[in-house]
């Protein structure tokens, strides 16, 4: 019999995901992998890992990996970018960590305009301390920081990141997906396979938001958490591509 | 025409492959792993599996192979 579907090549043998169940990070994992295996990157590439439920991601990925301390996962990415320009360069962060703590070196790695990929799993939450309330909490919503709901008086707005990124000269692709049902997990591959070309062309900044259900701190089965970034995430917000220079070229 | 096989070590219990076969071929099983969850099992009697990999693609823990 062949092999239809299996683990890919850039997987270590013995991995074990350390997510919750049917947290979706291990479905991102997988799409970052398989574009590793079909775009021949992975004597190549360098990955700047962040600090949050993605932490361990070098235990899970066969290729070289940077720890960058909380939220700087851009900024090391770009140590690493411009002293080999050669190699590729991507981020893999959550939305605590890309939103918050390190937005300033997040929207300043876009503004630069510097040539790395950079992925966001955006699960409204910080996952990993407990489900707090992060910067992508949806108004209304209950966390363990904001037990009567998030409300414009105390917490303010969510940011929609993916919008934001489009707006800085610099970046070259810029694109909201989701992982809830099979169509939107090869939107998310195709918009991940054009983040990471956008970076081999020399365009700029890479950059794919991904809306990701998490069951642990939703207090909710995988199926109802999927239901819910149908119903609740993507009305707030919208999936879709909000700029993308491969096809116009590049602002010089 | 279509096999399955899921990696009792990573499977995690979710269930979300259990809700997408559109053919209702996987179910939970007696079985359960170290952390007393109840693993799934793969129930093709009639050979209606098709190997579209839809359980695959979804299973967050790439714990399931598929063969055609």
């Amino acid at each position: 019999m062949q092999a239809v579907f299996s683990t890919p090549k850039s997987m270590k043998e013995d991995f074990k995901f350390t997510f919750c169940p049917g947290c979706d990070h291990g479905i991102a994992v997988r799409l970052v992998a398989e574009l590793i295996d079909e775009l021949n990157l992975k004597e190549n590439t360098i990955c700047s890992t962040c600090v949050g439920c993605s932490v361990f991601l070098y235990d899970f990925l066969n290729i070289d990996c940077v720890e960058a301390p909380h939220g700087r996962a851009c900024a090391s990415a770009t140590g690493v970018k411009r002293t080999n320009p050669e190699k590729f360069v991507f981020t893999y962060q959550g939305d605590g960590d890309f939103a918050s703590i390190g937005f300033a070196e997040s929207m300043h790695t876009a503004i630069r305009g510097e040539n790395i990929s950079a992925i966001c799993i955006n699960n409204t939450t910080f996952g990993m301390t407990g489900g707090q309330l992060g910067p992508t909490t949806l108004m209304g919503q209950v966390t363990t920081t904001s037990p009567f709901g998030r409300n414009k008086e105390y917490y303010g707005y969510p940011v929609k990141i993916a919008e934001q990124i489009a707006l800085c000269d610099g970046t070259a692709f810029s694109a909201r997906v989701a992982l809830d049902t099979i169509p939107h997990i090869n939107q998310a591959k195709q918009a991940l396979k054009k983040a990471f070309e956008v970076q081999l062309k020399g365009l700029g900044f890479g950059f794919v938001e991904i809306l990701s259900s998490c069951p642990t701190n939703w207090h909710m089965t995988p199926e109802e958490a999927h239901e819910w970034v149908k119903n609740s995430m993507i009305p707030e917000f919208p999936l879709g591509t909000f700029k993308d220079l491969t096809e116009v070229g590049v602002n010089k | 025409m279509g096999l399955i096989k899921v990696n009792n070590s990573r499977c995690k219990s979710c269930y979300i492959c259990v809700n997408t076969c559109p053919k209702g071929l996987i179910k939970k099983s007696n079985k359960t792993n170290r952390l007393g969850d109840y693993l799934v099992e793969f129930d093709d009697k009639n050979n209606e599996c098709v190997a579209c990999a839809m359980c695959a693609k979804r299973c967050p823990d790439l714990a399931i192979e598929v063969y055609k």
